[in-house]
């Protein structure tokens, strides 16, 4: 454990695998989505300090991944826009809220904030691209162990821009590493639409490696999960590496404030929001019990962390 | 003594690979009978078939490989084949190795080794001739080490590797091929290393009261450095004692009062790559700024690097841009 200062009974999100009922799995989208709104209204607020990168949108994406996956033992890396997978990894939200404060009883005590963090077998790091070749070194380490885990590695489409991602594909396929590559395409990088950054397509720079590919567009939780279950299952079952790519869409802004998008085109997006694809196959009821006791652990947690890290009293 | 640089290292990384099974050799044309471009892992595809890793030309791939292998429990050691291209590493030695430890607050350790040759005299030209290690240092959370045949090079990869920390391992091209140095005639040797500072300085003492002075140096410089001071005592009367570094960054200031006793005078910093904003400043900063009188001011420095120009092919022009001995000789003379 790394966490500086210790926490008494951190308050943390229910973490579920791939067996998980769709109302759990509604409730992890629901925790997500709760606690990226209140990041940038605490940032818009200027309670906080600093940069953060939120997924609003790409919470089915994070979910369906990390639920596919054997918690005892795989190893994530993640990048920027990270909070998602880091919740749905381990459900340490009172953490994350102070780790994102700077206080000795963050994730990793103030050091890493939003975009550098680690946590059991959870990392990430806030440059694009280089994790994809230090995520290849950890599935050989895991092959060299026998350990049976596999390691998955967060891109975006803009990190098919740097090469270091392509030097660690051809290098993944050449040894045969137990590598999933998920490329979590939310139709931009930063300000830059897709279509202004990437030649080609996304399935054939895999299968150039000869690595397979399993693509969805989709918001659907339960289609990125069956999905993650074929690729995570096969590359642990054969040892190879393998990729997902799933095409959705990024609701927020890149960091806070800077978008510059067609309202119009987020404004439809959201009538595709993961939340509301569960919600629609949930009774209306089960839904809104769901929403008050996730949101009622997140808002706890940020009231807790704020009062710890600003001071007794501090609220917001 | 017959051992070479190249001998000891080869021997070194033997031993450590003998010694732990979690040591893996990752880098380009590494494979027996090649054994690397300039052999340095020479009988370890054969010796060790499982640990021995040849790969692309992907300079950022296998220094970032070799971050995740450390990250979960092997002790790697990259080689880029020419120091040059440690540009391609920069982004993983920098943002990634250097960082992690520190970031994520101890939760992860990187005993990584990343081995580099540098240096000119050979007519490589620009692209595979320099001594890019200063843009290396001072870099929180990156050691940078030099071997040199003053040491013992074996031992120092050893050392290294034993660390749990990320070493940037900065060989020399030309002294491969060179003897090691057990002491000049007519010098005793001392080695010092702290705590803190825990890679092995040498100096070579003149035996005489009190020196004309000190030329400190690292790695490749260092056969130009044992020439230059022989070449003063002999022609010209002046014994400036040899201090031989191992260890760059961080700058090993607990070596000071060490390196410098008993030699006030003339203090001459001597490097292959060119001066400005580099290891020779870096070391007169530490010493003048030192707490500790008399290192400090007044004292006069010398300091000889390459000219401010890449490194051209032609041998006439190679020889005119590198820091030869009669240029440390002259440089020394002057402040007499």
């Amino acid at each position: 454990m790394n966490a500086g200062a210790t926490l008494m009974s951190p308050l943390r999100l229910q973490v579920h695998d791939r067996f998980a009922s769709l109302g759990e799995l509604y409730g992890a989208l629901r925790g997500i989505r709760t606690f990226e709104q209140s990041l940038l209204d605490l940032f818009g607020k200027g309670v906080l300090a600093g940069t953060t990168h939120t997924c609003l949108g790409q919470e089915a994406t994070a979910v369906g991944v990390v639920a596919a996956l054997d918690r005892d033992r795989d190893i994530i890396f993640s990048n920027h826009r990270g909070h998602g997978h880091f919740l749905a990894y381990c459900g340490e939200v009172e953490r994350l809220y102070l780790e994102v404060m700077g206080h000795p009883s963050g994730v990793c005590a103030g050091r890493g904030g939003s975009q550098h963090l680690y946590w059991r077998n959870f990392y990430s790091n806030g440059i694009q691209g280089g994790i994809v070749p230090v995520t290849t070194g950890m599935a050989l380490a895991e092959k060299i162990k026998g350990s049976g885990a596999i390691a998955t590695v967060f891109l975006g489409d803009g990190t098919l821009g740097q090469g270091a991602v392509y030097e660690a594909l051809n290098i993944a396929a050449l040894w045969s590493l137990p590598v999933m590559f998920v490329v979590d395409d939310n139709a931009y990088a930063q300000s830059t639409p897709r279509d202004l950054q990437l030649a080609g397509s996304m399935r054939t720079r895999f299968e150039a490696f000869g690595i397979r590919v399993d693509e969805r567009t989709t918001t659907d939780v339960q289609v990125v999960l069956a999905a993650a279950c074929d690729v995570a299952d096969a590359v642990r079952r054969h040892t190879r590496p393998g990729a997902l790519v799933i095409h959705n869409y990024r609701l927020g802004p890149h960091s806070k404030g800077d978008d510059t998008r067609d309202p119009a085109e987020i404004q439809d997006a959201w009538t595709r929001e993961p939340l509301g694809v569960v919600a629609a196959k949930l009774p209306a009821d089960e839904v809104a019990r769901l929403d008050a006791d996730v949101d009622a652990i997140v808002k706890q947690a940020r009231t807790r962390a704020l009062a710890l890290a600003l001071g007794e009293g501090a609220h917001q | 003594m017959t051992e070479t640089y190249l001998s000891s290292l080869n021997a070194g990384l033997h031993r450590a690979m003998q010694s732990d099974p979690r040591v893996h050799f990752l880098g380009e044309d590494i494979l027996d009978p090649y054994g690397g471009a300039f052999k340095v892992a020479k009988g370890l595809s054969t010796a060790f078939p499982d640990r021995v890793w040849p790969t692309p030309i992907s300079e950022a791939a296998i220094t970032g490989v070799a971050v995740g292998l450390a990250m979960r429990g092997m002790r790697p050691v990259a080689e880029m084949m020419f120091g040059d291209f440690l540009t391609l590493a920069a982004d993983q030695l920098i943002n990634h190795a250097a960082k992690f430890p520190w970031m994520f607050n101890g939760g992860v350790t990187m005993p990584l080794v990343v081995r580099a040759p540098m240096g000119a005299r050979r007519g490589y030209g620009a692209t595979h001739s320099q001594s890019l290690e200063k843009h290396f240092l001072g870099v929180p959370g990156l050691w940078v080490v030099a071997p040199s045949v003053a040491g013992d090079p074996g031992a120092l990869i050893e050392q290294s590797i034993g660390l749990d920390e990320p070493v940037l391992f900065i060989e020399s091209k030309t002294c491969y091929a060179r003897s090691l140095v057990s002491c000049p005639d007519g010098m005793t040797r001392e080695a010092f290393a702290t705590s803190e500072a825990p890679f092995e300085t040498v100096r070579f003492r003149w035996k005489v009261a009190e020196p004309d002075g000190v030329m400190c140096c690292y790695g490749g410089m260092t056969p130009v450095a044992l020439d230059a001071i022989r070449v003063l005592a002999a022609s010209e009367g002046l014994r400036l004692d040899l201090v031989v570094f191992a260890q760059l960054s961080p700058t090993p200031v607990s070596h000071l009062q060490w390196m410098l006793a008993s030699a006030p005078g003339v203090c001459a910093i001597v490097e292959e790559s060119s001066v400005m904003a580099g290891w020779s400043s870096e070391w007169i900063a530490a010493i003048t700024l030192s707490e500790a009188p008399p290192l400090g001011a007044p004292r006069r420095f010398v300091r000889v690097g390459s000219r401010h120009e890449p490194i051209g092919s032609g041998k006439q022009i190679e020889h005119r841009t590198l820091p030869q001995v009669e240029d440390l000789v002259a440089a020394v003379v002057s402040e007499f």
